[in-house]
């Protein structure tokens, strides 16, 4: 008989690898419920970016000397950590971006631009962060294509059958994990969907590299974008996978040094992948800590990442649910990653966020980047408790009792 | 400040605005009127304005809105001061003036949270009387 080994996490000793947990606010222990906005970083990660600074920083790939090596070494691994991590086919296909977002808006504009016209359809989904929304929003107001949104049930699945009798969809733009209702979508059913009708999938997983394992080439998407801060890497930098085919094919998004073969009076021509896209100096100290999260990652096991967060959102769930005039957003606990998302009858989210803050809880207030959802939810901002690898029931427990003492205030 | 004391504050000062919101519902007719938004979290505020005889100073003023207790107690204490003054004065009343009422500390996000109700008087009062617009409302789409 085989038993099948659950994945596990030790998250109170994994906290240690975290300096800022190391400090009160407002003379209390700080619990960090906000990791789907960013995630904390690990010392590991600060170290390589220091060591990286103090012994080996240069410009990279123009460096006919020995820091400008091993600087151009530093940003090539990275690169090539990032592509093992989303078990891309290739090295080329990685292009470092200084987010998701960023990576986002280079499909928008560097395919969108070119090839959509009058006529043709861009489909966003109702549960899209403003990243993956407002640039296809944008760019279809711009080429004169349609912009449609494809609605959700209250689980946050996609309800296909609304949009499937539209003809000339040519691009369909879905998160992979949804950074408000904690959705895990069926990205590979809609890849197949997207494909059938012609159109290219653009993916954002910002709020799915952190959590869950991801393969680019089980997805079946064909540009796929993340962002380092939100994985334990440093803010400023991020990555976005696309299709060599793709990629090819289109337009520079930025212009500039590094990104040419040769620049003439009259006309330039572009450099290679992924050179084509990655215009000026690159942001190689923030690609080696990217590097040391993938590597801190890779050693915790994001299928042990999943699992926790599984079993603290069920956690959450059940302790919140006591609260009397609770209501909670979103789909079942196993089917969504670390996200809570909630409103409490007769306390406004940000009330409710500033006085947790007083016992030292931080969770987001407000819209979280979804206003389009907000409107569907009939609610102009909710409360959001996010968790991460360095989560521990006690913080959730501490999360209930706020909310009790927010609601005896407020009402 | 302690945080028995900012629970005292909140529960006496603005909780109190909050759920008992002076000079609560809009004019018909009025002199002036604005509606605006907290981007940030959604919360909206209308007001309406109608002036006195002189055609300058702000006899009667009825605001509604929805959001936090900080955006709606701060309108409410907002239509309290604003009462009998010039439209040129509230015009250039500093965001000091409303923040002292409000009277607890503020991180810049709520901070924007408080100053929502001066922000939509003073569009208001632009629109109607053509006094400077502050900063953060410039370049606007605010029709």
């Amino acid at each position: 008989m085989v038993v099948r080994e659950e994945a596990v996490l030790d998250a109170a000793r994994l906290r240690a690898d975290f300096p800022i947990f190391e400090q009160k606010i407002n003379g209390r222990p700080l619990a960090y419920l906000n990791s789907a906005a960013t995630s904390q970083k690990p010392r590991q990660v600060l170290a390589a970016m220091t060591e990286f600074y103090e012994t080996s920083y240069s410009n990279v790939h123009r460096g006919v000397y020995t820091l400008g090596e091993r600087a151009t070494a530093g940003l090539e691994g990275a690169r090539e950590k990032v592509r093992a991590f989303v078990n891309a086919p290739s090295e080329r296909e990685i292009i470092f971006v200084r987010n998701a977002t960023e990576g986002l808006n280079l499909v928008a504009y560097a395919y969108g631009l070119a090839r959509l016209g009058p006529g043709d359809v861009v489909l966003a989904t109702q549960l899209e962060h403003h990243s993956n929304f407002v640039p296809w929003q944008y760019v279809a107001g711009r080429t004169g294509a349609e912009f449609r949104i494809i609605p959700i049930d209250d689980n946050g699945d996609l309800l296909l059958d609304q949009v499937s009798e539209l003809e000339n969809v040519k691009v369909v733009a879905a998160n992979v994990v949804s950074n408000s209702l904690g959705t895990i979508a069926d990205t590979p059913r809609l890849a197949a969907w997207a494909h059938e009708r012609g159109a290219i999938l653009t993916c954002d997983a910002a709020q799915a590299a952190p959590h869950v394992r991801l393969d680019v080439q089980a997805l079946g998407a064909d540009f796929v974008a993340a962002s380092g801060h939100k994985m334990c890497g440093p803010s400023g930098i991020g990555f976005l996978w696309g299709r060599t085919e793709l990629l090819l094919e289109m337009e520079p998004f930025l212009l500039g040094g590094h990104m040419i073969r040769n620049v003439g009076d009259e006309r330039t021509s572009w450099g290679e992948l992924p050179a084509k896209f990655e215009a000026g100096t690159s942001p190689v100290a923030e690609a080696v800590g990217l590097g040391a999260a993938i590597d801190y990652l890779d050693a915790v096991g994001l299928e042990a990442v999943e699992a926790h967060e599984h079993r603290l959102a069920a956690y959450a769930l059940g302790v919140l649910a006591e609260i009397p005039g609770i209501t909670f957003y979103g789909p079942p606990p196993e089917r969504r990653a670390g996200i809570v998302m909630f409103n409490v009858e007769g306390v406004h989210p940000h009330d409710m966020a500033q006085i947790l803050d007083l016992d030292g809880i931080a969770i987001r207030a407000g819209h979280h980047c979804c206003q389009p959802l907000m409107r569907k939810l009939g609610v102009p901002a909710t409360n959001r408790a996010s968790f991460y690898l360095y989560t521990v029931p006690e913080e959730i427990d501490r999360l209930a009792a706020g909310v009790r003492r927010a609601q005896e205030l407020m009402t | 400040m302690t945080d028995a004391s900012f629970e005292d504050f909140y529960r006496e000062n603005i909780l109190d605005h909050y759920k008992n919101p002076h000079n609560h519902g809009l004019l018909e007719p009025n002199d002036a009127h604005a509606e605006g938004q907290n981007p940030l979290c959604g919360d909206e505020v209308s007001v309406s304005i109608r002036f006195a005889a002189d055609g300058e100073t702000i006899e009667e003023i009825g605001f509604e809105g929805r959001g936090c207790a900080v955006s709606q107690a701060a309108t409410s204490m907002l239509t309290d001061i604003v009462k009998g003054r010039k439209a040129s004065e509230v015009a250039s009343m500093p965001k000091e003036e409303i923040l002292g009422e409000v009277g607890i500390p503020l991180t810049p996000v709520r901070m924007k949270c408080a100053i929502l109700g001066l922000g939509v008087v003073k569009v208001a009062l632009n629109r109607s009387k053509g006094t400077p617009l502050p900063e953060e409302w410039q370049g606007l789409d605010i029709d």
